[in-house]
């Protein structure tokens, strides 16, 4: 099997995978998963790092330290302000709390 | 080549991001579901360190703790209400940073000399969909904030300017391919940014999530592509489950809505969604005095609250929760109805009333509490307006025709708390204002609130 085909393998197994694991959510977390998606992609800060990280060039250097400040704010924000949303969430079950 | 063991580590993230989004489909996991997602990503990041022989760790960590600090702070101060803007935000910085690892990957490719052709597509893909969806996120941002207006913004160039972008950009992709130049990629990207802002412009405010949402799914394929070009395995599956998710979720949320996707996207070029916009009526309405409204609440049997994004606004939300405590002790049935997109976004609602600590119990979705409203006497509509305009069912053309819709109109009587008549986020108007069993209380939410409160306390 050719490396392109196992990476197309890859690709078309996460499709599925994508589809069925949120195909019975109700509309009620509609937006907290959307914010928790939207945290997940903010790996391509894995991206950012190794193409900083493995070139010389000083331009190309400050660029990737910019997609890596950028790729953070996206990770780490992203999983926070879910947090936030599905901690008033949680809250109520357990009553109010003073 | 990556080593077996940092392999090993980045399946174990990408399983924590499918057990993440399992997760959060639910209610009762959708907490744990997000940590388990933001574990996966750190031991990603950790991984990467030890794993790859990398130069320049300290600015990198520097950087990383410049935008986990800016993340941080931002996603923590923000408010509620305005949420939306903040995600549209986030996903915005996440598309660039994928352009900008693809430009730098051009680069390298360009140093080179020899690449493999597709590596090169999946780099113009990214490049591409990385700046429409960081440009795109802006615009949402500004509309959203309200920085500029949340109507469909159209001039006659529009389709010719959108379709010539596109066409200009495939042109460049293809001769990012054919000869791997590093001007015809930061030529892509331009484009990439101005096709990005033309495809937002024209959607309507209240269409505004489901933009959002797609364009969530298309940094989610960029990053997939860029994981490709990368080599690397973790990229390839968070990006493809974002993208796959992503565009699963924009088509419920469109559904729910009653909108289909390229109606959103288009219906305003084609002039669907500019119907009847804005446009004040001078028919006669029925308004009325709190003290008659708290009257009308304190005597029922029983009472639907209908609450909207104009409550939120207002910061009304904690003594709406009071009034209806109030009435509960009264005796009064009561429970709130939550349309799917009530709020900015589908589900919206629910955060900004949970908040308020409202119980979760008298939360009611709309399947569940639609046959409710014959039977109650009172319908107390607050700062909403869409949701229960009866046009989405009888008016073909109007721009939120075949949303479903609350049946407010069923009930015995209904009272609307609102700022004036300005139509709502569809800017259309609705006709249930107008009926005889219609009384309006005009105000500010929160004001007109407490005043409904004390009179309802007095009785």
């Amino acid at each position: 099997m050719s490396e392109s085909v196992v990476w197309l393998t890859i690709f078309v197994l996460s499709v599925f995978v994508g589809i069925e694991v949120i195909s019975k959510v109700s509309s009620t977390l509609h937006t907290p998963l959307m914010s928790g998606a939207n945290a997940i992609h903010g790996v391509i800060l894995l991206g950012a790092i190794l193409v900083t990280g493995l070139t010389d060039s000083t331009p190309v250097v400050v660029l990737g330290l910019v997609a890596v400040v950028l790729a953070s704010i996206n990770m780490v924000g992203g999983f926070v302000v879910t947090d936030r949303m599905l901690q008033m969430f949680s809250s109520r079950n357990r009553g109010p709390r003073s | 080549m990556t080593p077996t063991w940092a392999q090993v580590a980045y399946l174990l993230a990408a399983v924590c991001f499918i057990v993440a989004l399992k997760g959060l489909s639910s209610p009762k996991t959708a907490r744990t579901g997000n940590l388990i997602g933001a574990t996966g990503a750190v031991l990603a990041c950790v991984t990467v360190f030890f794993a790859e022989d990398l130069k320049h760790v300290v600015p990198i960590l520097v950087a990383i703790a410049v935008g986990t600090a800016l993340g941080f702070v931002g996603a923590q101060r923000v408010q509620m209400t305005q949420m939306p803007q903040l995600v549209a935000l986030f996903n915005g910085v996440g598309g660039a940073a994928a352009a900008i690892v693809a430009l730098i990957e051009l680069h390298a490719a360009v140093a080179v000399g020899h690449v493999a052709r597709f590596d090169l597509v999946a780099i113009a893909f990214t490049i591409l969909i990385g700046t429409v969806s960081f440009s795109g996120s802006l615009v949402t941002f500004a509309k959203l904030q309200e920085l500029m207006t949340t109507r469909p913004v159209i001039f006659g160039a529009l389709p010719v300017a959108f379709g010539g972008g596109l066409l200009a950009a495939i042109v460049l992709g293809v001769v990012v391919v054919a000869s791997p130049v590093i001007w015809a990629g930061i030529v892509l990207a331009l484009f990439g940014l101005a096709l990005g802002v033309l495809l937002v412009l024209p959607v309507g405010g209240a269409d505004v999530p489901i933009v959002i949402s797609l364009l969530n799914a298309f940094t989610g394929l960029s990053v997939a592509a860029g994981g490709y070009v990368l080599s690397n395995t973790l990229l390839l599956v968070a990006g493809t489950l974002v993208g796959a998710s992503g565009t699963l979720l924009t088509k419920m949320m469109a559904t729910a809505m009653g909108r289909s996707l390229l109606n959103t996207l288009f219906g305003a070029l084609r002039g669907g969604s500019t119907m009847g916009a804005g446009e004040l009526s001078d028919r006669p309405v029925r308004s009325g005095a709190p003290a008659d409204v708290a009257i009308l609440l304190a005597y029922a049997n029983r009472v639907i609250v209908v609450p909207g994004y104009g409550l939120a606004v207002a910061q009304a939300q904690h003594t709406l929760r009071e009034l209806v405590d109030v009435l509960a002790e009264k005796g009064v049935e009561i429970d709130y109805a939550i349309h799917p997109v009530a709020g900015r976004m589908p589900g919206h609602m629910n955060v900004l009333l949970a908040e308020a600590r409202v119980p979760y119990e008298q939360l009611k979705e709309m399947s569940e509490i639609n046959g409710d409203f014959k039977q109650a006497d009172v319908v107390l509509v607050v700062g909403a307006n869409d949701v229960v305009n009866p046009a989405a069912k009888t008016t073909p053309g109007a721009p939120i025709y075949g949303m479903p819709i609350l049946n407010a109109n069923e009930a015995k009587q209904v009272v609307f708390m609102k700022r004036s008549m300005r139509p709502g986020f569809a800017g259309i108007d609705n006709e249930l204002l107008f009926e005889p069993t219609t009384t309006l209380l005009f105000g500010d939410a929160k004001d007109t609130m407490s005043k409904l409160l004390s009179a309802v306390k007095a009785l």
